[in-house]
C-alpha cells in the first residue's frame, strides 16, 4: 500500500471517527431531557473521537517512514557478502546507490553483479514486508484509539476541554519548530564542519591566505594543492559587501529622507512602492542583470580608460547587489526618521533652521542608533547573498582590495563545492559546511547586534 | 529669547546686527537647502534609474523568445520508410534530411550536406513523428511542414547575428547564409509564436527548451510550502500571541524566529542536505526536499505577518467573546482568527512569492539537474522556475540569452500576480477598528 493510499485511509477513519463519536454523544446523551445533559456540545465528542484515532496513527506514519530507510538500508548491508562489507565507506555507498537504484527499477550503469542484484531483491521483499506492516500496525492504532474513545464518552466526559488540551499541544508543538530548525541548521553545519577540521587545522582554516580546494586524486596531480585558508574568501566577500554599502547605504539613506520629509503626499504613494519592487525581484534576476549587462558595461567602460577590468570584476557583483539592498536600507531608515517626535523637528525649526540643516543636525543624529541597525542588518544580508555572486563573481580566490579584479565569496564557494556529486568523507566538500557554519555565526552576531540596537533605540521614543 | 541671542540687546558693543549676519549668509544655506534636497530626489532617481535598465534590458532581450523561425520544408512522406509496424521509430531524420536535399540539389559532399541538415532543428523529426503517429492517413503525400530552425538561423532571422563579421568568426558560413536568403526569397521562412517554449522541457538545443517543466517544479515546490508553512506558522502565531505565557521559553522562540527570518538562505540549504538528503534519505532534485526547505525558510516571514494580523485585532472583541461565555479556544476559533485571516494571507502570499523567487537553497539539494521530463508529482526530479534561469544563464548558446531573459519576465509575471493580489487583498479587508 503506497504512503498517499494510507493517508488517506487514514483521513477517512478520522471522518468516520467524528460521526460515530457525535452519533456515540447524542445516544448516550439523549435520556428524557434531550441532550441536554451532555457537557460539551456533540461536536466535541466527534472531535475527540476523530483527533483520538488520527493522530497516533499519523505519528507512527511519520516516524516509521523517517527511520524505514536507515533500517533497512543497515539490514540489507549486513546481509552482504562479507568481501563487499569489508569495502571503504565510499565504495560501499556506491554499491548501496546501486542497489537503492535497482530498486527503484532506475537505469544502472555496469554489469549488475549477483550479489548486488540479490541485496536489490532483499532489499524490495523488506520494503513490502515493512509497507504492509505499516499499514496493519497504522491503521488497528487509528481504529483502537477510536474504540476506546467511543467506549470512554459518557455525559460527563469533559470533551471540549480534552480537545482544547490537544489542540493547544499541537500549536506548542508548531511554535517550537522555529526552535528545531536552528537546531538542526546548527548541527547539520557543526557536525561536517568539526569532521573538517579534524582534516585541517582551524588556525590554517582561519588565518591561511591561499584558498585552493581541489584535492588530488592522484600524488602528481597538477593544480591541487588542497590549500584551506579562508582569508582570501573573507576579503572578497568582504570587498563585495563593502562595493555594495557604498551604492545601497547613501541611494537608500537620501531617498529615505526625500520620501519621508520633502515629498507630498502622492509622491510617495509612487514612489515608495516602485522603491520596493527592487526588493521584490528575485536575486537570481540581479544575477543574470549584473552577469550580461552590468559586467561588459564596465569591463568596456574600463578599457576605454585605459584599465584593465577583469570580466567577473567585484565592481559589478558588488554594484548590483547593491541596488538590491537599496529598498532594504531605505525602508528601515524610513521606519527610523518617521519615528522621530514631531517636536523635536517643531524645535529645530523654531530656532530658524532650515529644512536640511533640522534634517542633518537634528533628525538623522536622533535616528542613527536605528539606522545603523538597519545598516548592520543589510550587511547581513549582502555578506549572505548568494545568487548575484554566483552568477557575476569569479571563482578564483584572488587576495586583493582590487574592485576591479576577480575575487570570489563564501556562497560562491559553498555553491562550487557543493553542487554536483559530492563525497562525505572529502575535506573539499566538507570545507563547504565550514564556510556555512562561519557564514551562520557571523549573519547571527551582525543579527543579534543590530536588533539589540534597534530596540534600545525604539523604546527610546515611546 | 534674550538668552538665545545675548548679542542682540547690546548692538552698540557690536556693529553689525545679528540680522544682518543671518541674512548674509541666507543664500549659502538656501542654495544648502536645495542641494540636499536635490540629492534626495537624485538618490530616487537613481533607483527609478536602475529599476527601469533592469526592466528594459530583461525585456529588451526576451521579448524576441515568444517568436520562433519555421522552415517550410516540403516532406515526402515516403512509404518504403514508414513502415506500419515501426512508425515510431522510422528514419524521420531521413525524411527531414531528404526534403532539404531536394530543395537544394546543387549542395554537395559531406561537409556542405552536413551544413544544410544543421540548418533546421533535430526537433523537426520528432514533429513530423508527431504528425505521422496522429495521422497515418498522411503517408504517401507530399505535406509542407513548417518545422523550427536551428538555433543559430533563428539568431540570424531575429539580427541577433552580424552577417558583416569575418567568416571565420561567424557560426553560419556564407553558404548557409546563401541558403537562408534563397528560403527567405521563396517565403519558406517565417517567425511564428513560439508555443515550444511554454509547453516543453528544458533541452540542450535552444528551440527545443522550454519553462513548462520548471514551471511545474515550482509548483510543486510551493505546494508543499504552502501546505506545510501556513497551517503552522498560523499555529505558531495563535500560541504566541494567544496563549504563550511570558517566560524564558516563549522568549527564546521569538529569539530564534527573528533570527530564522535573517539567516542567509543558503544555509537553509546545508541544512536540506545535511538533514533531509544525508540524514532522512529522501530523493535528490524532488519537489518534496524542496518545499520543506523553502517552508522552513518562509516559516519565520509567515509567523511574523500572522502575530501582526492578530495583534491588530482589537482586544474588546476578545472580551465581548470571553464575556458571554467563550472558552479561550472558542474565541480565538470562531472571532480572532477569521478577522485576522486576511493579514495572514496576505503574509502568506508574500512568504510564496519569495520562495518561488529563492534559488540558493535548492541548488543545494540537487534542483539544479539537467531535467528534459516534466514532473508529474512530488517525488519526481525536477527544477524550478528561477533554477532554471540560472541553468540558462550559463549555457554558451546566444539563443538562451533570450530564453534566460524571456523566463525571468514569466517569472517576474508570476511574482507580480502574486504580490498584487496580496495587495488587493489587503485593501479589500483592511478594518481600521
Amino acid at each position: 500500500m503506497s504512503p498517499t493510499t494510507l493517508i488517506i485511509i487514514l483521513l477517512v477513519l478520522s471522518t468516520f471517527g467524528y460521526y460515530v463519536g457525535r452519533r456515540r454523544a447524542l445516544v448516550v446523551g439523549c435520556d428524557s431531557a434531550g441532550v441536554k445533559n451532555l457537557h460539551s456540545r456533540p461536536i466535541y465528542y466527534g472531535s475527540l473521537t476523530a483527533l483520538c484515532c488520527g493522530i497516533p496513527a499519523m505519528l507512527l506514519f511519520g516516524f516509521w517512514l523517517t527511520f524505514e530507510s536507515t533500517i533497512m538500508t543497515n539490514l540489507v548491508v549486513s546481509e552482504l557478502p562479507e568481501a563487499l562489507q569489508n569495502l571503504p565507506t565510499a565504495e560501499l555507498n556506491l554499491q548501496v546507490n546501486k542497489i537503492r537504484n535497482l530498486v527503484d527499477g532506475n537505469i544502472v550503469a555496469g554489469v549488475v553483479e549477483a550479489e548486488i542484484q540479490a541485496a536489490a531483491d532483499h532489499y524490495r521483499n523488506l520494503q513490502a514486508t515493512s509497507n504492509a506492516a505499516l499499514a496493519v500496525a497504522a491503521i488497528s492504532v487509528a481504529i483502537l484509539g477510536l474504540m476506546i474513545v467511543r467506549a470512554k464518552i459518557t455525559p460527563l466526559l469533559r470533551a471540549r476541554n480534552r480537545v482544547e488540551q490537544i489542540i493547544r499541544y499541537m500549536l506548542i508543538a508548531c511554535s517550537t519548530i522555529a526552535i528545531f530548525t536552528t537546531i538542526g541548521i546548527v548541527l547539520s553545519v557543526l557536525f561536517e564542519s568539526i569532521r573538517f577540521f579534524n582534516a585541517v587545522p582551524i588556525a590554517e582554516f582561519l588565518f591561511g591566505l591561499e584558498w585552493s580546494p581541489q584535492m588530488a586524486i592522484r600524488a602528481d596531480q597538477v593544480g591541487s594543492s588542497g590549500a584551506f585558508g579562508a582569508v582570501p574568501v573573507f576579503v572578497g566577500t568582504l570587498l563585495i559587501s563593502a562595493i555594495a554599502m557604498c551604492v545601497a547605504v547613501p541611494i537608500g539613506l537620501m531617498s529615505a529622507i526625500y520620501l519621508s520629509e520633502y515629498a507630498n503626499k502622492t509622491f510617495r504613494a509612487v514612489a515608495k512602492p516602485l522603491i520596493e519592487i527592487l526588493a521584490g525581484i528575485p536575486t537570481v534576476v540581479y544575477g543574470f542583470f549584473a552577469a550580461l549587462t552590468v559586467a561588459p558595461f564596465i569591463r568596456d567602460s574600463g578599457d576605454l580608460l585605459g584599465l584593465g577590468v577583469s570580466s567577473e570584476s567585484a565592481l559589478a557583483a558588488g554594484a548590483v547587489m547593491g541596488i538590491m539592498i537599496i529598498p532594504f536600507v531605505s525602508s528601515l531608515s524610513d521606519d527610523f526618521i518617521n519615528a522621530v517626535p514631531q517636536a523635536l523637528r517643531d524645535g529645530a525649526y523654531s530656532l530658524g533652521a532650515t529644512q536640511s540643516e533640522t534634517i542633518k543636525n537634528v533628525i538623522l543624529p536622533a535616528a542613527l542608533p536605528g539606522i545603523v541597525g538597519g545598516v548592520l542588518l543589510a550587511v547581513s544580508r549582502a555578506i549572505g547573498e548568494t545568487m548575484i555572486v554566483v552568477m557575476a563573481a569569479g571563482l578564483a580566490a584572488n587576495l586583493t582590495l582590487n574592485p576591479l579584479e576577480t575575487v570570489t565569496t563564501v556562497t560562491v564557494q559553498i555553491v562550487t563545492l557543493l553542487v554536483g556529486d559530492q563525497e562525505f568523507d572529502s575535506p573539499k566538500t566538507l570545507a563547504a559546511f565550514a564556510l556555512g557554519l562561519l557564514l551562520f555565526v557571523v549573519t547571527l552576531l551582525l543579527n543579534i547586534i543590530a536588533l539589540k540596537v534597534v530596540r534600545k533605540y525604539r523604546e527610546q521614543y515611546e | 529669547m534674550n538668552n538665545a541671542h545675548p548679542n542682540g540687546i547690546s548692538p552698540a558693543r557690536k556693529k553689525e546686527r545679528t540680522l544682518d549676519i543671518v541674512n548674509r549668509g541666507l543664500g549659502k544655506r538656501y542654495r544648502a537647502e536645495r542641494r540636499f534636497r536635490c540629492y534626495g530626489l537624485l538618490a530616487i532617481v537613481v533607483s527609478m534609474v536602475f529599476l527601469s535598465l533592469l526592466f528594459i534590458s530583461i525585456v529588451g532581450k526576451g521579448y524576441s523568445a515568444f517568436l520562433q523561425t519555421f522552415v517550410k520544408l516540403d516532406v515526402f512522406l515516403d512509404p518504403e520508410i514508414l513502415d506500419e509496424q515501426s512508425l515510431a521509430t522510422a528514419d524521420y531524420q531521413g525524411l527531414v534530411k531528404k526534403s532539404l536535399r531536394g530543395m537544394f540539389p546543387d549542395v554537395a559532399g559531406r561537409r556542405d550536406k552536413r551544413m544544410l541538415y544543421r540548418m533546421v532543428s533535430s526537433g523537426a523529426s520528432f514533429q513530423l513523428r508527431d504528425l505521422v503517429l496522429t495521422q497515418p492517413d498522411v503517408i504517401g503525400q507530399t505535406l509542407p511542414v513548417w518545422v523550427p530552425a536551428d538555433d543559430d538561423v533563428d539568431m540570424l532571422i531575429k539580427g541577433h547575428f552580424d552577417r558583416n563579421v569575418d567568416e571565420g568568426q561567424r557560426r553560419l558560413k556564407d553558404k548557409q547564409l546563401a541558403w537562408i536568403d534563397q528560403l527567405s526569397s521563396e517565403d519558406r521562412i517565417k517567425k511564428k509564436f513560439n508555443t515550444t517554449f511554454f509547453t516543453a522541457g528544458d533541452s540542450r538545443e535552444p528551440e527545443l527548451a522550454g519553462i513548462w517543466g520548471a514551471v511545474a517544479g515550482s509548483f510543486f515546490t510551493l505546494v508543499v510550502t504552502l501546505v506545510l508553512s501556513f497551517p503552522i506558522g498560523v499555529a505558531a502565531a495563535v500560541y504566541l500571541e494567544e496563549f504563550a505565557p511570558k517566560n524564558r521559553w516563549t522568549d527564546l522562540i521569538e529569539v530564534n524566529i527573528n533570527n530564522l527570518a535573517a539567516v542567509p538562505s543558503i544555509v537553509f540549504g546545508l541544512l536540506g542536505l545535511a538533514v533531509f538528503l544525508n540524514f532522512f534519505g529522501l530523493p535528490r532534485s524532488a519537489p518534496i526536499v524542496g518545499g520543506l526547505v523553502l517552508a522552513l525558510m518562509t516559516l519565520p516571514v509567515v509567523i511574523i505577518a500572522s502575530r501582526s494580523a492578530l495583534k491588530a485585532v482589537p482586544p474588546s472583541i476578545r472580551e465581548a467573546a470571553l464575556g458571554v461565555g467563550a472558552s479561550q479556544m472558542q474565541m480565538v476559533a470562531h472571532h480572532v482568527l477569521p478577522l485576522a485571516l486576511p493579514g495572514m494571507l496576505t503574509g502568506a502570499i508574500i512568504g510564496m512569492a519569495r520562495a518561488l523567487g529563492e534559488t540558493a537553497p535548492l541548488l543545494m539539494i540537487g534542483m539544479v539537474a539537467f531535467i528534459v521530463d516534466i514532473p508529474t508529482g512530488f517525488t519526481d526530479p525536477a527544477t524550478a522556475l528561477p533554477v532554471q534561469i540560472y541553468l540558462w544563464a550559463d549555457s554558451p548558446e546566444r539563443a538562451f540569452v533570450e530564453r534566460t531573459s524571456a523566463a525571468i519576465m514569466v517569472l517576474l509575471v508570476f511574482l507580480i500576480t502574486m504580490n498584487a493580489a496580496a495587495v488587493i487583498l489587503r485593501k479589500r479587508f483592511e478594518k481600521r477598528w
